[in-house]
């Protein structure tokens, strides 16, 4: 059922300076639906557009022609209703407030009474294991914890969406498969539904339910695939089914590029 | 970044060096008088001393005890010291200058404020405040005296020339502070302007939560010209405007008092030194609270 999606796109378009010479179609006829509770990857070659796809979908730039629907209302009506988390490659803290603090940013802006939001973010430090660290600011944290905080920021407001563009991009290996562990706790714990942008095969096999593959510009979804690995533990990064999945993906990706 | 506040061990430390600084120049005014003294700097077959360098009588270079004596010395006998009048008179500036830099802070971050709204207003408005700074002080200090003696009689209180003073003291505050503001409001990057955004904030929202606070650390320096300035700007719009009962006319008096006592206008100079100081040592002050507090403090 139409109603039951989280997000539903159906010939997406977007043209950047359209009618001029400098035009530039990064995205067309471009379809995706997710259900609640899904974890999709978004992976792709580099500057196909997933970046751009994010923002269309978290309402930050408008679609040059094409469906696209959150909870059954636009991409724009979502983002004033505040569907919306976002957790971008910088971890995007703002360096005068406490971990703490930018935690009850969203909750600042929304209104929220100051006891209120002190419990919450307390509460979400707490579920990005970082309970002891509320009072450091952003320069005293690694960039790992920068991450978490701003992961705990973004689901603060407890968004029905969770927009990822390669969070963990900046990452060292180690403290990325870490974060990606982390993450996934969290999106268990919490009943978000997340889209996640990232050009690390692995990593979109390891977290998600359903990898869409996107085709270079003008970009589409070309291949979906879903993953079925039997748990989603550290371990599993060492089993056949998951050699297999990262093997397909690479196989898909490569394919979508030569067309 | 270590955001440690300054250890009392610290201050003590600096204060020390300031003191031995102090001390050094001291020493050294005190030695090229003497050498001066030495070689008969008068007869100006030396090159350097007492030809283009000044001379080394006490005229020209007043024993460094004998100015620091002439604190202490009234020009009416049992009358108000000179360093009493120095402090009278620097306090009256001080007085000019902190209600001057107060207007043009905010007048200047008013500026920023509308001035970011869009491209186009900084496009076009921000050359004329750039030009606002090349018009002469001196040739308009006199002009806003007049004009606040005769044209500011709807005020709801009564318009005293040094509040003119202050008026010359806020042109020349607001114009760093908006320069400056301007670029610290606009230094938040694409990102949290787009995660502000994506919390459906306000203008207003973003302006309080975001590019206020973002615009501090670009801000302070800026407060520490506009203190300079506006004590600067305070002693010249005094000596300009004829106003009376600060330092600029106190430099006047003992600058035509010169010739037979030069101890006493280096004393207005020192006190006129001082209040910069001072000026600069309170923003300086608020800096340090404000921003370690908020764990900016980059030092």
């Amino acid at each position: 059922m139409a109603q039951d999606l989280v997000l539903e796109i159906a010939g997406l378009e977007k043209t950047f300076n359209p009618g001029r010479p400098n035009a530039v179609t990064a995205i067309a006829g471009l379809d995706l639906a997710v259900q609640p509770r899904e974890f999709v990857s978004i992976i792709g070659p580099s500057g196909c557009g997933k970046s751009t796809l994010l923002r269309l979908v978290g309402g930050l730039i408008g679609p040059t022609a094409g469906d696209l629907s959150v909870n059954g209302r636009s991409a724009q009506e979502a983002r004033l209703a505040r569907d919306y988390g976002m957790v971008f490659q910088a971890a995007g803290l703002l360096d005068w407030r406490s971990a703490v603090r930018n935690v009850e940013l969203p909750l600042e802006l929304m209104g929220w009474s100051k006891s209120r939001r002190r419990a919450r973010a307390n509460e979400m430090l707490e579920l990005v294991d970082l309970g002891g660290f509320a009072a450091h600011y952003p320069s005293e944290l690694s960039g790992g914890m920068q991450q978490r905080v701003s992961i705990a920021r973004a689901l603060s407001f407890e968004p029905a969406l969770l927009l990822m563009d390669e969070p963990f991009g900046a990452l060292d290996e180690m403290t990325r498969e870490y974060m990606q562990a982390e993450l996934l706790k969290i999106w268990r714990e919490t009943a978000t539904t997340v889209i996640f942008v990232t050009h690390s095969i692995p990593e979109a096999v390891f977290l998600s339910s359903r990898v869409a593959v996107m085709s270079p510009r003008p970009a589409r979804i070309a291949e979906e695939i879903t993953i079925d690995l039997p748990e989603r533990s550290p371990p599993v990064r060492d089993t056949e089914e998951f050699f297999r999945a990262v093997s397909l993906v690479r196989r898909t990706l490569r394919s979508v590029e030569g067309t | 970044m270590p955001t440690v506040p300054m250890s009392r061990r610290e201050k003590a430390r600096r204060s020390l060096v300031f003191g031995a600084f102090m001390v050094v120049l001291a020493l050294l005014y005190t030695a090229y008088k003497a050498f001066g003294q030495a070689i008969d700097d008068t007869q100006r077959d030396w090159w350097l001393v007492g030809s283009f360098l000044p001379r080394s009588d006490d005229k020209n270079m007043p024993r460094v005890l004998d100015i620091l004596a002439e604190f202490g010395e009234a020009p009416r006998a049992g009358g108000t010291t000179i360093g009493r009048l120095t402090l009278d008179g620097a306090l009256f500036t001080l007085r000019e200058a902190a209600v001057g830099f107060a207007a043009g802070t905010v007048i200047g971050l008013a500026i920023a404020v509308v001035l970011l709204q869009s491209r186009r207003a900084e496009r076009g408005v921000l050359p004329y405040v750039i030009a606002s700074q090349t018009v002469p002080l001196i040739a308009i200090a006199p002009i806003v005296v007049v004009w606040g003696r005769t044209n500011f009689g709807f005020l709801p209180w009564e318009w005293e020339d040094w509040m003119s003073v202050s008026l010359i003291a806020t042109y020349l505050t607001f114009f760093p502070v908006a320069v400056n503001g301007l670029r610290g409001l606009q230094s938040p990057s694409p990102e949290a302007t787009e995660l502000m955004q994506s919390y459906a904030a306000g203008r207003r929202q973003v302006l309080r939560r975001l590019q206020l606070p973002a615009s501090l650390p670009f801000l302070f320096p800026a407060l520490r010209i506009a203190a300079t300035a506006s004590v600067v700007g305070a002693i010249v719009g005094e000596i300009s405007a004829g106003v009376r009962g600060g330092l600029g006319r106190l430099i006047l008096d003992f600058a035509g008092k010169y010739i037979t006592g030069p101890e006493r206008l280096y004393v207005a100079i020192i006190g006129a030194c001082i209040t910069g100081l001072v000026a600069v040592g309170i923003v300086a002050l608020a800096e340090r609270l404000v921003l370690t507090r908020r764990g900016q403090l980059a030092r």
